[in-house]
């Protein structure tokens, strides 16, 4: 009980502290992507000192903190109140099952700390870990057409049924990308299919490129990150869903959105990027085995070279997140909705097919399951080839002039 | 130890049935359209916690992915796009409050007898100490299960039995083409009509 709730604690407080300031690092590099300086000047308080602007963000938050809380004459209090606690503690709750390291030894430095060792994850063990995380996404949506609805504005409204749509469309491809990698290490359960890429030292994205690209892109569109940020883009719904909230309950709202993005990189690197397993640095073993026998004195420096390497896994996709979003354009409402049903579904069920049939081809021939190296050519040939093939049957229209010569059904059949 | 002296297990159940039961009644007794949808989704994720706090994980997730997170997105969907102004604040008629309460009466009155005849639901367990959760690990068990595989006979001896036993691939594949037909169905009713070619008309 007491080591649930410091778990629960530190990973509570991590979070908040790493949505914090990821969102100066957000600002950073767009500032650098758009040659601009950024916020360089907020030092630490009561000091002279100014370093990287690293007090920005406890600035923004007491600033978000202090801020009137006005609620606007037109709403609905009730569920405009509600929206934004839905969304957060959807967005918290996923935590639960998403383990932050492999585990740390009983004993360190001859300190005695449990009776056995701690595994870094609020609910060790959890076997449906995988179809938690995907109700838990799905409760997310109501924060967001609660919140649209319960505004009465019309450009709410609008971001609402957009992000609805988009956050459904794409929970497909999200499973699909997904039943590959719970089909090749058998189980939901986060933990084990770190440990299945770990044993054999073969990530996920190396033998699943397919799933891999399906299931990055369902992740960012679920995340609703540029170039998939339709429910809020500024440029058509002023700010979308969150229109019309301010102070404290739109930082629920964003910290809840920075949320959604560090959990669906959590997802990406514990599925497809090996977790907290590097070649040569980490041991191949779930537990905490001290490197076999030369290292076996520092079980605890393993544990700790795990979390560090999961943490910079994760950051670097964040990062990846961050660039991503001030390189491309925003999709259109209709080629975001062809490239979830047209592109990523079919590609999603190919790679599940081609998963299938590798893996049963493999016990039968080998008698091992799991990923192995024997299968990799086979499946980056098969991400080719499927690649091609939907290039060729749903092309996207790049040009987007009017086409006078069509008849309106047949634009209509070509949305 | 104050966690020690809890007893844990039953402040949740008791924490979460009342959630389940007050947001029941919230949903009969609001008039507003959308908040009683909302107030289904609390008691029916409030439900969902109780199957967790029964060890019946896989239930529990699937309660809250098609239930909460499924069927009442479209039901929300479904409320908020048609109701207009008129439509949202609903007075019920004294009229109907006869008929629910002859209807839910007469099925809560049936549920209450059928558990109260079995016979180890009537009085505390005696041996409540020994209780544990039982094995949560079936998610693969499940699926095996849909699959064919008859987990719970694993034990059987004679191979040629064991291949016989179907499990519930029958009725999973019958529910499973029907929501294909259903899907099907729907696609063709949603699709673009081909335009009759009228004469005039650029074809």
């Amino acid at each position: 009980m007491i080591e649930a709730l410091v778990k629960i604690a530190i990973l509570l407080g991590g979070l908040m502290t790493a949505a914090a300031y990821f969102v100066l690092l957000e600002r950073r590099m767009a500032a650098w992507i758009q040659d601009r300086v950024g916020p360089n000047r907020v030092g630490i308080p009561l000091t002279k000192i100014r370093v990287l602007g690293l007090g920005q963000p406890l600035a923004d938050g007491v600033k978000f903190i202090t801020k009137e809380e006005y609620t606007p004459a037109h709403v609905d209090k009730r569920l405009y109140v509600l929206a934004p606690i839905v969304i957060l503690v959807a967005a918290l709750a996923t935590f639960a099952v998403i383990p932050f390291g492999s585990m740390i030894p009983a004993t360190v430095f001859g300190y005695r700390l449990a009776e056995k060792p701690i595994e870094l994850v609020v609910a060790p063990g959890a076997n449906v870990g995988m179809i938690y995380v995907f109700a838990l996404s799905s409760i997310a949506v109501y924060g967001v057409i609660l919140g649209g609805w319960a505004s009465n504005n019309k450009y709410s409204f609008l971001g609402a049924l957009r992000s609805s749509a988009q956050l459904i469309a794409y929970e497909l491809p999200l499973g699909l990308g997904l039943l590959g990698v719970v089909l090749a290490s058998g189980s939901m359960d986060l933990g084990v299919i770190i440990g299945s890429q770990a044993s054999s030292g073969i990530w996920f994205a190396i033998a699943q490129p397919l799933g891999f690209c399906v299931f990055v892109v369902a992740a960012f569109a679920e995340a609703a990150r540029l170039p998939f940020d339709l429910p809020e883009c500024e440029q058509e719904l002023v700010g979308g869903y969150h229109t019309e909230y301010s102070g404290i309950k739109l930082l629920l709202f964003l910290v809840a959105e920075f949320l959604h993005m560090i959990a669906a990189s959590f997802l990406i690197v514990i599925l497809f990027l090996g977790g907290w397993h590097f070649w040569g640095l980490t041991g191949g073993s779930a537990e905490i085995d001290g490197w076999g026998l030369a290292w076996s004195g520092a079980p605890w420096l393993q544990g700790l070279l795990r979390i560090v390497v999961l943490m910079t896994k994760i950051t670097l996709v964040i990062v990846g997140f961050m660039i991503i979003r001030w390189s491309w354009p925003r999709f259109r409402f209709d080629q975001l909705m062809a490239l979830a049903w047209k592109v990523m579904l079919p590609l999603g069920l190919i790679n599940f097919v081609a998963v299938a049939m590798m893996q049963q081809l493999q016990a039968v021939f080998t008698g091992a399951m799991g990923p192995s190296w024997l299968m990799v050519p086979i499946a980056w040939g098969v991400a080719v080839a499927a690649w091609l093939g939907i290039t060729w049957a749903a092309p996207m229209i790049a040009d987007n002039r009017p086409r006078r010569e069509l008849d309106p059904w047949e634009i209509d059949s070509q949305i | 130890m104050i966690f020690a002296a809890m007893d844990w297990h039953a402040f949740f159940f008791w924490m979460f049935a009342l959630l389940t039961c007050g947001f029941a009644l919230a949903v009969l007794f609001s008039n507003n359209v959308v908040h009683m949808a909302f107030y289904l989704i609390l008691s029916l994720g409030a439900s969902a916690g109780l199957f967790f706090l029964a060890g019946a994980e896989f239930v529990g997730a699937m309660q809250l992915m098609i239930y909460v997170g499924g069927t009442l997105v479209l039901v929300i969907f479904g409320v908020m796009l048609t109701a207009q102004s008129r439509f949202v604040s609903m007075e019920t008629r004294s009229g109907e409050w006869v008929v629910a309460l002859g209807v839910g009466g007469s099925l809560l009155f049936m549920l209450m007898i059928t558990a109260f005849n079995v016979e180890d639901w009537r009085s505390p367990n005696p041996r409540q100490g020994e209780v544990t959760v039982a094995e949560t690990q079936v998610v693969s068990q499940i699926g095996l299960g849909f699959a064919g595989v008859r987990v719970d006979k694993l034990d059987q001896p004679d191979g040629q039995l064991r291949g016989g036993m179907s499990g519930y691939l029958l009725p999973f594949v019958i529910v499973s083409i029907h929501l294909l037909v259903v899907l099907i169905g729907a696609a063709y009713m949603a699709r673009t009509k081909r335009r009759k070619d009228v004469s005039g008309g650029r074809s």
